[in-house]
């Protein structure tokens, strides 16, 4: 019980109950703890005032670097479902089913082709609320297709990461998605073709052992944290603590793995600027 | 045959048991009534060799396992000296070390000129140290691109032998790029305009294998495993108890036999009874013979045949017949 329960009468209590207030109107900060209002934080890209670069899905993301809302979508191949049938506590069928209500998009990632900064792009994003994007079939078929549509219109491709790794339920399947997607991108860079990554928070495992580490650029949300092996793993092995912002982005950009730290309302002139470079389209 | 040297699996006890009776017998066989011993003794060993048999005609996944991780298992040492002659060791990333825990150099194979790949787990204290117990760290993947480029360059066929449990998890390896080490290697595998012939011959460990099994035909030995994550990461990650690695190795589908179900893997190498350990000699023939006719499948094809039957081959990997 807070202060203020004590002091509210038990008849107020009622009108001010739960129920009336839905809890995704105030969202948390995770970086200051400050209580965010939901207009605000659409106003602001999901970044809160504090600079925390919220993790949001294919369709804020398609709005955040579209130049308008003519984007569309790239219909992606459909997969076998559940090959091993996996099951743990749940099934894996199960747990799809789950994501697929939670999210409304049917695998992990979503592709589109729009403007970003006046150039036609093929955008690839990876949805971390969709089982921890992890890349199973359906991700690695979505890349290898965003890939081809590139080629296919001869267009620059862009690919905003984010993944827990390779989807754990569909075993040596998922792992194979490493090999098929860098076979993917051999395409794009055959054809001269620009690929560029922008790595979100977080992006781990398989998916920076792939294709997230096979950019002509890479650029990375602030603070996004980026690594194969993940801290709690480090920790368990060499039993230490580790430095403070480690495996983040400004540090990665600090080893020369990342060419720039950028936040999320710059990306968009960001990545023109570097694709009309590489692309011979000067913007004078 | 009993082997004082020989480390014994948890589910082997029984056998061991077995063995040690044997012995003991063996002892007393050299003093008196060492007729009627004699007859116990050879009981005994059809017993043992029965029971044998019988355990390693039904291995489990997570018994798989543990016999891809047995300690006198044939290692990289092993094929490449019963395999490679006049091998040429080539070492050092040139960039930051030489990654002792991936061998690598040029030599011939049954008179082939070839490069060579492969994770070394050590075979003791000193050696498994010195090897880093087969986890790679960034250094060692360059290392691998550094001479897959070479091959490109020399025309040498690249066989890569894959055994270990990972890439290495650690401040250093993060810190110099692991994941992008992991990433080029990776590319460089399906770049090669030569044949890649993978033979996975222990754990073919998540990235840390693909990094170099990313190949033009894939052989694993029977008792051998190829997986996403370690069963113990997978139960303690998804199951949040790491006592579940035996559902957790079922449920992953690790097997040779699974994998080459399937379409992941093109070739299964029979294990003598009792695991490769039990008879090195016998695994390194087969598995050298298996190498041979691999090779032979991509002798005289061009540098545009063998990229797309590579690019083909992983591409129907999920496509077809899962």
């Amino acid at each position: 019980m807070n202060w203020l329960d004590k002091l509210t009468p038990p008849g107020m209590k009622k009108i001010f109950s739960k129920r009336d207030t839905p809890e995704n109107l105030w969202i948390k900060c995770p970086m200051s703890g400050e209580m965010v209002f939901h207009t605000d934080l659409e106003a602001g890209l999901h970044v809160t005032p504090a600079g925390h670069h919220m993790r949001i899905g294919p369709e804020l993301r398609f709005r955040y670097t579209f130049d308008d809302e003519n984007w569309q979508i790239v219909e992606l191949p459909p997969v076998p479902a559940d090959p091993l049938k996996f099951r743990d506590h749940k099934r894996y069928t199960d747990r799809l089913k789950a994501a697929r209500a939670k999210t409304g998009n049917a695998d992990a990632v979503s592709v589109a082709v729009g403007k970003i900064d006046g150039i036609e792009t093929v955008v690839f994003v990876q949805n971390f609320h969709f089982m921890g994007g992890s890349l199973g079939m359906a991700a690695g078929e979505g890349f290898i297709r965003a890939a081809e549509e590139a080629v296919r219109r001869k267009l620059p491709m862009v690919a905003f990461t984010a993944a827990g790794g390779a989807r754990m339920q569909e075993g040596a399947l998922s792992l194979m998605q490493m090999p098929r997607t860098t076979l993917a991108l051999q395409d794009l860079k055959n054809a001269g073709l620009p690929y560029l990554v922008v790595l979100a928070d977080p992006t781990t495992g398989g998916v920076t052992a792939s294709y997230a580490m096979l950019g002509d650029v890479h650029l990375a949300e602030p603070r996004a944290l980026i690594c194969f092996a993940g801290p709690r793993v480090i920790e368990q092995t060499i039993r230490e603590k580790l430095p403070t912002g480690f495996q983040r982005a400004e540090y990665l950009l600090e080893h020369g793995m990342i060419d720039a730290v950028v936040e999320r309302k710059d990306l968009p002139v960001t990545i023109g600027r570097y694709l009309r470079v590489l692309l011979r389209k000067s913007a004078a | 045959m009993s082997d004082p040297q020989r480390t014994y699996l948890d589910f082997e006890r029984p056998i061991a048991e077995l063995d040690n009776k044997i012995e003991e017998l063996e002892g007393l066989a050299n003093g008196e009534a060492a007729v009627d011993v004699a007859a116990e003794i050879t009981t005994l060993r059809a017993k043992s060799a029965k029971m044998l048999a019988d355990t390693y005609a039904n291995l489990g996944p997570w018994r798989k396992t543990q016999v891809a991780r047995h300690p006198n298992r044939p290692h990289f040492r092993d094929f490449r000296k019963a395999m490679i002659t006049e091998f040429a060791e080539l070492r050092g990333d040139r960039c930051f070390g030489d990654d002792q825990a991936i061998i690598g150099g040029v030599g011939f194979f049954r008179g082939r000129p070839v490069m060579v790949l492969g994770h070394e787990k050590g075979h003791d204290t000193k050696s498994r140290l010195h090897h880093n117990f087969g986890m790679a760290r960034p250094e060692g993947y360059r290392k691998a691109i550094r001479l897959m480029e070479m091959a490109d360059r020399f025309q040498l066929p690249v066989l890569t032998f894959v055994d270990t449990a990972g890439a290495y998890p650690g401040v250093g390896a993060e810190e110099r790029g692991q994941a992008e080490a992991i990433a080029r290697s990776t590319e460089r595998c399906l770049t090669l305009g030569v044949p890649l012939i993978t033979i996975i011959t222990g754990e073919g460990g998540s990235g840390g294998a693909v990094a170099l099994a990313s190949s033009s035909y894939v052989i694993m030995l029977e008792h051998s495993i190829y997986s996403v994550i370690s069963p113990e990461g997978c139960a303690s990650i998804l199951w949040t108890d790491s006592n579940k690695t035996k559902d957790a190795a079922i449920a992953m589908k690790i097997t040779a036999e699974d994998l080459k179900a399937f379409g992941i893997i093109d070739e299964i190498i029979d294990e003598p009874i009792g695991g490769a350990h039990r008879d090195s000699v016998q695994t390194l023939q087969k598995s050298a013979d298996a190498i041979e006719r691999a090779l032979d499948k991509f002798t005289g094809l061009g540098r545009s045949e063998i990229l797309s039957r590579r690019k083909a081959r992983f591409y129907a990997i999920g496509r077809t017949a899962v």
